[in-house]
């Protein structure tokens, strides 16, 4: 076989899925962010502290526990390039956002559900991040992240 | 039953401690999840299939708690904190655990 042709089978699947990962994954991630954005204007009248108690001001009334959570994962693209910066260190621009986006959308998740059965704000925030690791040994499979938001939603007013 | 993670339930004073109770679900991902998951590893975003299982499998974790908290006769659970770790190749621990209480 023409040995040319022989590196362009071995690289094009490559190619094809970095570029596929990288448009797709752009494109993914800016429709998720104007998503959020959008949603985060919506929620914006509910209050979420990280206290271990609601300030005596807001004479709560009752409460029960909320939470959000979402498992995501990073582009084909993404991988590669912070497989390239884990040889310089520094910083992975890329997991940065992904991970932002991750934990905005549990916490509006979160909030959302508040609102849905009538609660005014949530106190006691906790953000909790696990990593689901399930690649095996080859750095194959899939794996995720875990972003959970949970606190107390309460009314407020006697 | 009323679930919190503060330390006392808002608007209602603790009268009773039944001590701590837990409660906890082990789940794999089966393999039409994880093919559809192995797909969107390539686009990135959110792996929807994983973020149902572990909100049911969190769910469960909740009810074995709820269920043994009644069971000593407590109406509230107060402090409630989970914690999830992969315990094995694609399968999690969820675990939930917080203080049974009676409130008024």
């Amino acid at each position: 076989m023409d040995p040319l042709l022989q590196i362009a089978l071995q690289v094009g699947p490559f190619l094809f899925l970095l570029l596929f990962g990288f448009i797709i994954g752009t494109l993914v991630e800016r429709s998720h962010y104007s998503d959020i954005r959008k949603r985060e204007a919506k929620t914006r009248t509910l209050p979420v502290i990280s206290f271990r108690r609601a300030p005596p001001s807001w004479q709560v009334s009752s409460g029960t526990l909320v939470s959000g959570s979402t498992v995501v994962s990073i582009d084909y693209f993404k991988r590669f390039l912070a497989g390239l910066r884990a040889l310089v260190g520094g910083r992975i621009a890329s997991y940065e956002s992904l991970l932002d986006r991750a934990r905005r959308e549990a916490v509006l998740r979160m909030k959302e559900q508040a609102i849905a059965s009538g609660y005014d704000a949530v106190v006691n925030l906790r953000l909790e991040t696990s990593r689901l690791a399930s690649s095996n040994r080859k750095g194959q499979g899939t794996a995720g992240v875990e972003i959970l938001a949970f606190g107390t939603a309460v009314k407020r007013g006697a | 039953m009323i679930l919190s993670n503060t330390e006392d339930v808002p608007g209602s004073t603790i009268r009773e401690f039944y001590g701590v109770v837990t409660g906890s679900s082990v789940r794999a991902k089966h393999i039409g999840r994880d093919f559809m998951a192995g797909l969107k590893n390539l686009v990135g975003g959110e792996l929807k299939g994983y973020t149902e299982l572990l909100q049911e499998a969190r769910q469960e974790a909740i009810d074995r708690m709820t269920q043994q908290a009644q069971a000593a006769g407590a109406n509230a659970v107060v402090n409630v904190r989970f914690s999830t770790s992969s315990v094995a190749q694609g399968a999690a621990e969820i675990f939930a655990y917080g203080t049974a209480v009676r409130v008024e």
